[in-house]
C-alpha cells in the first residue's frame, strides 16, 4: 500500500516499540496536566490527603497487630482489655481511644474497619460505574427500545427505597460485605447514574466524529468502545467518587441496624454503643461514638471533595472559575 | 501514482461511477414514540444525476437546501426514504476506462459489503473542529479506517499514516503524529480530515464544504491540495459548496440545488456563462465583482426560501420566481430536462 515508496522525511523507520513509547509519553503528559489542573483546587487536595490518611490507617492495622498489639487484648472483635477496672473505659495510654462496652479497643476497631470501608466503597463504585457507563452508552447509541427499556428500569430502581430494600435483602439472604457492594453497585449502575451518563452519551453520539467513525467502516462496538466510552470516562470517574460516599453510608446504616454479616465496621461500633444504651448518656461516653462517626463523615466527605474537584477538571463550564 | 491517461474530458473517462435515481429523503417534523409524524421536511426531493469516473462534480446551493443530506445519502451515512443510489465497484488502482466489477446498491449494503464499500467511498465532513475525537491523536484518527478494516499491521499503518500526512503537507510528519486535534489549527485539522478520508485510497470522495469553516488564507491551499491529490489518485469528487467561485475552481460540472431539488445541471463554464434557471441567474448576479465601475443588473428575488416542510406540489421556486405564471403554480414541479446545448439540464417550464 505504497504511494511512491519514499519514506517520510524526519521520520525514523519506526515500529511497534516507538509507537508504544509515544503512547506512554502521551499518557504521562496528559496525566501530569490533569494532576496540575486538579491540584490547583485546594478542595481536591484536602480530599486526597484525607483519603491517604485513611489508607495509612488501613495499612497500619495488620502491622500493629503483628508487632505492638497483643491479639488477646487488642483484637477488634475477640480482644478484652484485662487491665481496665470497668468497661467502657475512657482513653488511656494503653487504649488510646478507650474501650467499648465489651472491653475491646476502639482504636483497633477503628483501624480494622477502614479496610472494609475502602473495599466496600471501591467495589460498589467500580460496579456502578462499569454498569452505568455501558448501559448509558448502549441506550444512547441504539435508542428506541433499548433506550426505553434501560431508562424505565432506571426509573423503577430510582423509586425503590434503597435502605428498606437492603434491609429486606439482608434479612432474606444474609449479605456479607462483598455481596452488599455488588448489590449497591448494581442498584446504582442501573439506576440514577445510568441516566446521567446516558444524557452525556447522547451529546457525544451526535458529534461528527461518530459519523467519521461510521465512514471508516466501524461497527457499533467500535464506536461505543473507542469513541463514546472514552469520552464518558471523566464523567464516570466523577460519579464513581460520589458512589463511594453512598456505599459507605449505606453500610453504616445497615450495620447500625445490626443486620450485616460483617466482622467489624464503623457502623457496628456505633451499633454496639447504641444497643448498650450509651448513646443516651450524652457526651460522657464520647469515645464510643465520635471516632466511628467522624471516620464515616470524613471518609465520605473526602471522596465527595475529590469528586467536586474532579468535576471542575472534567467539566469545562466550571473550569477556571 | 500520476495517471496521464486520466484526462476527465476525454471520452474514455465518461464511465458512470455514481448513479442516483429519484432519490428522496424526508425528515419527520415532531412526532414521537406514540404519535406518528404527519409533517415532513423534504430535504432531498426526487433527485437524479450521474457522476462520471474521474469527474469533479459540484453541488451548489444556499444553506438548508439539502446539499449535506444528499452527500450523506451518497455515502450511506443516512438511509434514503426512497430512490436508488448505485456506485460502481472499482478495484483500487484501476484505470478509468476499465470496466467496473459491478455495482453497489446502497439500499442493500450491510455487513461485510458495507465495510468494503466504505473503502471505496469516503467523505470529508464539514466541520474540522468537531469531526475528530478529542481524545485520540492524529495518528489514531488517520489510522482509524485502516485499523477498523484490518489493513496492515501496526508498523504498516504507521508508515501509511506518515505517507498520508506527507501527502497533505503536514510536515515534518513526526511532529504531527502524536498531537491531539486541539493542538492544531483549523486548516491543519482539515488536512488531517482529508488524510483520513484518503488513507484507504477511495475512488469517490464526497467533500462537504471542506473550506467553509476555514479562513480565506487557508482555503486556496486546501482546494489546491484536493485538486492535486485528486489528480494523483484518480479521485472523483462530489464537491458540496455554497460558493460559486469555489465550484468554478474545483469542478467540471455543477448542479444547482434549491429546496431539495436540482434545478440546473451543466458544465461549470457553460453554467456560469449561460445560466438558464431563474434561481441560478439570481445566484450568479449576486456574486461580487471586484470592479467598482461595474454596474450589474440585479435579478431581484422576493422574500426568503420557503420552509421545505410539506411543500405544495408545484415548482419550489414559484413564490420567488420573476418568471412565474399560473402554469407553474398549478402543475407539479418541472422535471430536469435537457435545454439547449448538450448536457445542459434545467428544471423550469419557462425556459
Amino acid at each position: 500500500m505504497n504511494h511512491d515508496g519514499r519514506p517520510p522525511e524526519g521520520f525514523a523507520p519506526a515500529g511497534r516499540t516507538s509507537l508504544w513509547a509515544a503512547r506512554v509519553r502521551l499518557a504521562l503528559r496528559s496525566s501530569r496536566e490533569t494532576w496540575r489542573a486538579f491540584a490547583a483546587n485546594p478542595i481536591g487536595v484536602v480530599g486526597v490527603a484525607i483519603i491517604l490518611i485513611f489508607g495509612l490507617m488501613a495499612v497500619a492495622h495488620p502491622l500493629l497487630m503483628a508487632t505492638l498489639w497483643d491479639p488477646t487484648t487488642y483484637d477488634p472483635v475477640t480482644g478484652f482489655g484485662f487491665d481496665e477496672i470497668s468497661h467502657p473505659a475512657p482513653p488511656s495510654w494503653r487504649h488510646l481511644l478507650g474501650t467499648d462496652p465489651l472491653g475491646r479497643d476502639i482504636l483497633s476497631q477503628l483501624t480494622a474497619s477502614t479496610t472494609s470501608a475502602f473495599v466496600l466503597g471501591l467495589v460498589a463504585a467500580l460496579v456502578t460505574v462499569g454498569i452505568a457507563t455501558m448501559v448509558g452508552a448502549l441506550a444512547a447509541y441504539y435508542g428506541g427500545v433499548v433506550d426505553a427499556f434501560f431508562m424505565r428500569l432506571a426509573d423503577l430502581i430510582i423509586i425503590l427505597p434503597t435502605i428498606s430494600l437492603l434491609i429486606v435483602l439482608t434479612a432474606l439472604l444474609g449479605l456479607n460485605l462483598f455481596q452488599l457492594a455488588l448489590v449497591l453497585g448494581v442498584l446504582g449502575g442501573f439506576g440514577g447514574t445510568a441516566v446521567v451518563i446516558k444524557s452525556q452519551a447522547l451529546s457525544i453520539k451526535v458529534k461528527p466524529y461518530i459519523e467519521a467513525a461510521q465512514l471508516a467502516g466501524g461497527g457499533p462496538w467500535h464506536i461505543i468502545l473507542v469513541h463514546i466510552v472514552p469520552n464518558l470516562l471523566p464523567l464516570s470517574l466523577l460519579y464513581m467518587m460520589f458512589t463511594v460516599t453512598g456505599a459507605i453510608f449505606s453500610e453504616a446504616v445497615l450495620s447500625f441496624f445490626g443486620i450485616l454479616h460483617i466482622r467489624m465496621s464503623w457502623g457496628i461500633m456505633i451499633h454496639t454503643a447504641s444497643t448498650g444504651g450509651y448513646l443516651l448518656g450524652g457526651a460522657s461516653y464520647w469515645w464510643l461514638i465520635v471516632p466511628a462517626g467522624a471516620a464515616i463523615t470524613l471518609l465520605c466527605s473526602s471522596f465527595y471533595l475529590v469528586g467536586r474537584a474532579l468535576d471542575e477538571v472534567v467539566n469545562p463550564r466550571l473550569r477556571g472559575r | 501514482m500520476h495517471r496521464p491517461d486520466m484526462d476527465p474530458a476525454s471520452p474514455a473517462a465518461a464511465v458512470p461511477l455514481v448513479q442516483v435515481q429519484s432519490l428522496r429523503k424526508l425528515f419527520p417534523v415532531g412526532g414521537g414514540m406514540f404519535r406518528r409524524a404527519r409533517r415532513f421536511v423534504h430535504a432531498v426531493d426526487d433527485v437524479s444525476f450521474t457522476l462520471q469516473r474521474g469527474e469533479s462534480f459540484g453541488l451548489v446551493g444556499e444553506s438548508g437546501c439539502g446539499k449535506t443530506t444528499l452527500g450523506k445519502l451518497l455515502v450511506k451515512l443516512q438511509p434514503p426514504t426512497s430512490g436508488q443510489v448505485r456506485v460502481a465497484k472499482i478495484s483500487p488502482g484501476a484505470i478509468p476506462a476499465e470496466q467496473a466489477l459491478g455495482w453497489w446498491d446502497l439500499a442493500r449494503l450491510k455487513g461485510k459489503e458495507l465495510k468494503s464499500f466504505r473503502r471505496q467511498v469516503q467523505m470529508v465532513l464539514q466541520d474540522p473542529y468537531e469531526s475528530m475525537n478529542p481524545r485520540r491523536t492524529i495518528y489514531d484518527t488517520v489510522a482509524e479506517p485502516l485499523a477498523v478494516q484490518h489493513l496492515g499491521d501496526v508498523c504498516e499503518r504507521l508508515d501509511r499514516v506518515s505517507q498520508m500526512l506527507e501527502l497533505v503537507r503536514l510536515t515534518p510528519v513526526a511532529s504531527y503524529l502524536f498531537r491531539y486535534p486541539h493542538e492544531l489549527s483549523g486548516g491543519q485539522r482539515q488536512r488531517v480530515a482529508i488524510a483520513r478520508a484518503l488513507a484507504m485510497e477511495p475512488s469517490f470522495l464526497v467533500a462537504d464544504e471542506p473550506t467553509s469553516m476555514l479562513d480565506v488564507s487557508s482555503r486556496t491551499a486546501i482546494m489546491n491540495l484536493m485538486l492535486e491529490v485528486g489528480q494523483r489518485l484518480g479521485l472523483s469528487y462530489l464537491y458540496i459548496t455554497h460558493d460559486l467561485a469555489v465550484a468554478r475552481y474545483m469542478c467540471q460540472r455543477v448542479a444547482v440545488m434549491y429546496l431539495g431539488k436540482l434545478v440546473e445541471v451543466a458544465e461549470t463554464e457553460e453554467l456560469l456563462r449561460n445560466p438558464q434557471h431563474p434561481y441560478t441567474r439570481a445566484l450568479l448576479s449576486a456574486v461580487p465583482v471586484p470592479d467598482p465601475a461595474h454596474r450589474r443588473q440585479v435579478e431581484v428575488l422576493r422574500g426568503d426560501p420557503s420552509r421545505p416542510v410539506d411543500p405544495l406540489p408545484r415548482c419550489r421556486f414559484y413564490d420567488r420566481c420573476p418568471l412565474a405564471v399560473d402554469h407553474c403554480r398549478d402543475t407539479p414541479p418541472p422535471p430536469l430536462e435537457a435545454k439547449g446545448t448538450d448536457g445542459h439540464l434545467v428544471a423550469c417550464y419557462r425556459v
